[in-house]
């Protein structure tokens, strides 16, 4: 009995260095965004086109967001796609190494417009790109569920693809392979990337994880059933404007900018009522992350709700303040309490597979301890709070990279504790 | 007039509601309550699967002449989950409560992964293969019913 369940628990999940490999290597680039930002100031604040700030941005999306959700994605299609990833091993190989390889030639050449490097960065990048997305999306034609949270992930690796198509013609177009206008398509790239890839991944994650976790009701089936393909469209009849006379296209692009902001605003909100009505009312690390969060997609939207109504909008400042509170506020704090759940898990969950350990193996809190978690959640709140007060006082800015490093440092140890246990506890038993 | 999965997932949510009460308890150190709340938990928990392994897994297997398919996973998982309840009562009877909370942590998600593979492959298939049979199979589950 025991030897048929081990294998079959196992059998639904990839071996543990696949998604730790990509959880491990995330804070290690957040770290770096951090050391940018503390080396470069308020520099970096001045243009969302000077040069280290792109570099910060794919620091972020790339190295951080990026990485943590492949992993994510390739432990999590199993479980709630009932498709597992066919060799997950090699997969993670031909993910994990191009796309932190890619991420630094990418960094590096945008800062120092380096054309060598952005040319590394974009053969590296399509080959992490595309396996990812062959492999996801292999998995996901083959899944025989039909869930919100299953749709929502095979849109936003549509979302990725698109993304990453236009990143790399971007890319091209900087190391003067190819024509294209920069602007609109800059533009493009971010949407898709920050709003269909990343805000429509955490949507779906969360359709599953908000309730599971903290015991709330479940999202209403008009939220799950409607947003993920409502912001696609939206994506989609903007994706066209580049190729229309000029006001069309700027009625077209408020039009939809208006439902994207509507979509986010209302899921935070959402998120935050059935939060305010969980059954489980302990104190959690995780939940405070989520919190974060959604007020900062929360505020971001209000924020351009004003640059639409107000003169704000015309402020160098403005798209930077977005960009601070979506990236930043939003998408990482998620993430970096998603992380708090998923590796302690993973640890117990890995560990009890191995038949010595069946009854020994730890409990969440023992694999992280409240107390650590909530230390660095201190951090990055702190580093949240400096760098939304930089935009008024720039000199803080190099404080609040400073910090940064420390929450991102802080996370990484922790995540690299959590691993040391699991090595010693899975070494200690026979099997 | 329940179908057998509103039945079932209804079941669910007043698990998970004994299991938040247990847990609060253990947090605020109140361990007679802790226990007792625990306890609840896991009958009620425990007479779920016995009405699931007796009522309708067997009846889905006639029915599917399946019985390699998703309900042995589900027995499976069962299985796993038994073995959970002790330690974490363990944890409680020696007033352990980083311990308790981290496997009662622990213990939720498993059981909620469970559960969402119940209510959103297995329930609809049941209740897809017996249309007409609803109240018959509710009925043999309320029978089933322990007090508490
Ligand atoms: C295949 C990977 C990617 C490549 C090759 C790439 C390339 C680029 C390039 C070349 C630019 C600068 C355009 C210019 O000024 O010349 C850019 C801008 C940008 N990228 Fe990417 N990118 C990639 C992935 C992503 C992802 C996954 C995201 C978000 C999740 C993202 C978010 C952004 C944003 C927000 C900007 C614009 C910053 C601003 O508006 O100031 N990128 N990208």
């Amino acid at each position: 009995m025991n030897g048929a369940h081990t294998s079959l628990a196992l059998e639904q999940a990839p071996p543990i260095s696949v998604p730790f490999r990509f959880f491990l290597a995330a804070p290690v680039f957040l770290l770096a965004a951090g050391g940018l930002m503390l080396a470069n100031g308020p520099e970096l604040l001045a243009s969302r086109w000077h040069p280290a700030t792109l570099a910060l941005v794919h620091l972020l999306t790339l190295g951080f967001l990026a990485t943590s959700m492949a992993g994510a994605l390739m432990q999590m299609l199993p479980v709630v796609a009932g498709a597992p990833i066919a060799f997950p091993r090699t997969v993670a190989g031909l993910v994990h190494l191009p796309l932190m390889a890619g991420t630094l030639w990418l960094a590096r050449g945008l800062d120092r417009a380096d054309a060598h490097d952005i040319r590394l960065a974009m053969a590296a990048l399509t080959l992490a790109c595309g396996v990812l997305l062959l492999a996801c999306g292999h998995s996901l034609l083959h899944s025989p569920v039909r869930h919100a949270t299953v749709r929502a992930m095979r849109l936003a690796l549509l979302a990725l693809t698109a993304t990453a198509g236009i990143g790399i013609a971007l890319a091209a177009v900087r190391v003067g392979m190819l024509n294209l206008a920069l602007l609109p398509w800059t533009s493009l790239h971010a949407q898709w990337g920050l709003i269909g890839w990343v805000g429509v991944l955490v949507m779906g994650v969360s359709w599953q994880v908000i309730p599971m976790f903290q015991l709330t009701p479940a999202y209403p089936a008009a939220v799950t059933r409607w947003f993920g393909g409502v912001i696609y469209a939206a994506l989609t009849l903007d994706s066209a404007t580049p190729w229309l006379a000029s006001a069309p296209a700027a009625w077209i692009t408020t039009g939809t900018h208006g439902v994207l902001v509507t979509c986010l605003a209302s899921y935070a909100l959402v998120t935050l009522r059935l939060q305010a009505a969980r059954r489980r009312k302990l104190p959690d690390v995780s939940l405070q992350f989520w919190r974060i969060g959604m007020a900062s997609l929360l505020a971001a939207a209000l924020l351009w709700l004003a640059g639409q109504v107000t003169s704000i909008g015309d402020d160098p400042r403005y798209p930077i303040a977005l960009g601070m509170l979506y990236l930043a506020g939003f998408a990482i704090s998620v993430v970096n309490g998603m992380l708090y759940k998923i590796v302690p898990f993973l640890v117990w969950f890995h560990l009890q597979s191995h038949p010595a350990r069946r009854n020994t193996a730890p409990g969440m809190k023992l694999v992280i301890a409240d107390s650590d978690s909530r230390r660095q959640l201190r951090l990055h709140t702190i580093a949240l709070l400096l760098l939304f007060a930089s935009l008024g006082w720039p000199v803080l800015a190099h404080v609040a990279g400073f910090t940064f490093v420390l929450s991102a440092g802080w996370l990484w140890w922790n995540l690299l504790q959590a691993t040391r246990m699991y090595i010693r506890l899975a070494a200690g038993s026979p099997g | 007039m329940s179908t057998i999965s509103s039945y079932l997932t209804a079941e669910h949510r007043e698990a998970d509601v004994l299991f938040s009460y247990a847990e609060q308890a253990i947090a605020d150190g109140d361990w007679m309550q802790a226990e007792t709340w625990f306890q609840r938990f896991t009958a009620a928990t425990l007479n779920h699967f016995e009405k699931e392994e007796t009522v309708v897994f067997p009846a889905f297997e006639q029915a599917t002449g399946n019985s390699s398919g998703p309900t042995r996973m589900m027995r499976i998982e069962h299985e796993e989950i038994r073995g959970m309840f002790d330690r974490v009562s363990n944890a409680i009877v020696i007033h352990d409560v980083e311990g308790s909370l981290g496997l009662a942590e622990t213990l939720l998600i498993v059981i909620q992964q469970h559960n969402i593979k119940e209510e959103q492959v297995l329930y609809p298939m049941t209740d897809r293969l017996f249309g007409g049979q609803h109240d018959g199979m509710v009925l043999q589950m309320r029978q089933l019913q322990s007090a508490g």
